[in-house]
């Protein structure tokens, strides 16, 4: 079966620094699957890049294609990418706060999204398919007649999940979700997204820094450091068995196992945008750096399953499994 | 919402109350004793003293002012020292003139503004935007008369297009009311909407700022119709703001334009009050003023809530 999304090369630039170089990523029908990395690693610009809604002056190049859409996603005019968002392809924001207009009552909002796209035939359709997505999100429905101010972040965010779900979009991409929110609607956000995904069959593009959050929601991870994906492939086999420098530090800090001592941290920051180094991005804070690091490393194993380092960690245990397991 | 109209009346008696007094106030401490004023230096006391008597300039000023206010509250506005004649009916006739001819502004500034602005602030990196913004700049900066005098030099002299000056009243010859009004309303017009189109702008980029935007744009609006849905009511809220503070303004420019295009309006009847010493006019007509702009307040008060559903507190 083809993929749902498919990237190939995607490099994000403003004006002359690079922010995103040469991305490529792949999500499967139904697949889940997870961005990590820290704050400025490009991720929420590859997201946004995918549904063509960069800030002005921030370019993107390469390619995105969707299943179902007969163009390349870079580069198209808004006429055809408007029909595209939204229906085949649905965001959830970071901020749930700012994400809906303060003076729409939230059944329109709902509702406008399906009439946007006339998924529905007429307005009294969308609105009662308005009120069945508040009920899956478990909102009470007289929420319909309510406005943003009058809500919480956590029911806020769910309306932003509900009216994103309204078409049944092949692709949801979430930055972020749940990281605005009180950590007790976080497990619920999170949860009422998985159902939904599940329950469309939708794929799901997941973008957080938050490990434990990937290793719930999601059945496959890239790790981005520097605008680059630096190791990618199935959960468990990334977070029990990271091959790339970075995925270590980045696991490693945040292990949950070491409640006893204090955590290591990977020395340094994060370089400014566009001020990665010229190499392996992570050189400059690697441990492990050498001569050779200043050439830029090659790819080791297939897109889905693979990594880009030139010391790479010893397999733990059994060596990655070849190709074909990407999409378990 | 009923707990806010209640406050905001209550501002707004309280308002023309305090400001009743300070008009009355001014006019009583201005020097010189308004029958004298009237009659002229050259007159007798004995007729300065009955004149003083008849208009009951006598009495002391808490009673003249009871007096005033009673017969302002009743529509009377009292009686010229000057003219004799009763001033209610002639400050309601011009009233409608100037009301007119401030609401014809309006549109006018409003009609220029909301899509200068919005265009300006959608392409405010591109040169057209920038253009924009310098011819808005230079609007800024000329007053209404010198607008006035040079739309009437441009399109009634020049070109013979429209009348140079002149009124009369839209149920008598509605075309020749349209004709005269539109030299006067563009004057005030052209001015406010440039500074009026300065706060769309604004108003407008800090709405494409905002992640509901992008929340509509995510949804498959195109960027014009996310911001005609989504954007205008939002940036509405601070462009009302300025529109009620123009209204007093534009109020002030009728006064002055009213005189370069010869129209009976309110603003002419206050400098012909002033230029016949005719002190009871002139505390008339400015009382009217400062209701009218009081009550454009109170509107614009009841507009916001209107507008953000976030300042209807007690509403779920």
């Amino acid at each position: 079966m083809s993929d749902v999304l498919t990237v190939q090369g995607l490099t994000v630039t403003v004006r002359d620094k690079t922010l995103v170089s040469e991305v490529d990523l792949t999500v499967g029908p139904g697949e889940r699957v997870g961005l990590i990395g820290e704050s400025g690693s490009g991720k929420s610009l590859t997201a946004l890049s995918v549904l063509g809604l960069l800030p002005e002056d921030v370019v993107a190049s390469g390619s995105v294609r969707l299943t179902g859409v007969d163009h390349d996603l870079i580069g198209a005019d808004e006429r055809r990418m408007s029909r595209v968002r939204g229906r085949e392809l649905a965001m959830v924001f970071q901020e749930p706060m700012t994400a809906l207009n303060p003076t729409m009552r939230i059944g329109d909002q709902i509702a406008e999204a399906m009439l946007i796209h006339r998924t529905r035939p007429g307005r009294g359709a969308a609105r009662s398919a308005a009120l069945e997505l508040l009920e899956r999100v478990q909102l009470p429905s007289d929420l319909m007649r309510a406005y943003p101010h009058q809500l919480s972040g956590g029911q806020r965010q769910r309306i932003v999940l509900a009216l994103a779900l309204a078409n049944d979009p092949a692709l949801l991409i979430c930055d972020e979700p749940s990281t605005a929110l009180d950590v007790t609607v976080q497990a619920l956000v999170l949860d009422l997204i998985v159902k939904g995904v599940v329950a469309r069959s939708s794929a799901l593009l997941f973008i957080t820094h938050d490990l434990a959050v990937v290793a719930t929601v999601c059945e496959r991870v890239l790790v981005m450091y520097g605008g680059r994906v630096v190791e990618s492939g199935p959960v468990g086999e990334v977070f029990t068995n990271p091959r790339h420098r970075y995925t270590q530090g980045l696991l490693a800090a945040s292990d949950l196992d070491t409640a006893d001592r204090r955590l290591p941290t990977i020395r340094g920051n994060v370089p400014a945008a566009g001020q990665f180094p010229s190499g392996c991005v992570f050189r400059t804070r690697c441990p492990h750096a050498t001569d050779i690091c200043a050439g830029t490393p090659e790819w080791t194993g297939p897109v889905a399953d693979g990594f880009a380092c030139h010391h790479p960690a010893e397999p733990v245990s059994s060596p990655r499994l070849p190709a074909g397991g990407a999409h378990a | 919402m009923i707990l806010r109209l209640i406050e905001r009346t209550g501002v707004l008696l309280v308002s023309l109350a305090v400001s009743s007094v300070l008009v009355f106030a001014f006019m009583a401490v201005l020097p010189g004793d308004p029958a004298r004023v009237a009659l002229g230096v050259n007159a007798s006391e004995q007729a300065v003293a009955e004149l003083r008597q008849q208009f009951g300039l006598d009495r002391p000023l808490t009673t003249q002012y009871v007096d005033w206010l009673g017969g302002l509250l009743h529509g009377d506005l009292g009686t010229s020292y000057v003219s004799k004649a009763e001033i209610g009916p002639q400050v309601f006739d011009r009233l409608q003139v100037t009301l007119l001819l401030v609401l014809a502004g309006m549109v006018i500034a409003l009609l220029i503004a909301v899509p200068a602005g919005t265009l300006m602030a959608a392409r405010h990196r591109k040169v057209s935007g920038l253009a924009l913004s310098a011819v808005s700049q230079i609007g800024v900066a000329v007053p209404a008369f010198l607008a006035g005098i040079l739309l009437i030099m441009l399109f009634a002299v020049k070109l013979g297009w429209l009348p140079a000056n002149g009124w009369t009243p839209p149920a008598q010859d509605p075309a020749m009311f349209l004709q005269q009004l539109i030299l006067p309303a563009l004057a005030l017009g052209l001015v406010q909407g440039a500074v009026l189109t300065r706060y769309v702008r604004s108003a407008v980029l800090d709405v494409l700022r905002e992640d509901y935007l992008r929340t509509a744009r995510a949804k498959g609006l195109r960027p014009f119709q996310a911001l005609w849905r989504h954007g205008l009511r939002n940036a509405a809220v601070p462009v009302v703001t300025v529109l009620g503070l123009q209204l007093a303004t534009l109020l002030i420019g009728a006064v002055v334009v009213e005189r370069v295009f010869v129209i009976p309006g309110l603003g002419s009847l206050l400098l012909d009050g002033v230029s016949n010493r005719d002190l009871l006019l002139v505390q008339d007509v400015v009382m009217v003023l400062v209701i009218a702009v009081l009550l454009v307040n109170f509107l614009v008060d009841l507009l916001y809530v209107a507008l953000d559903p976030r300042l209807r507190v007690g509403s779920r």
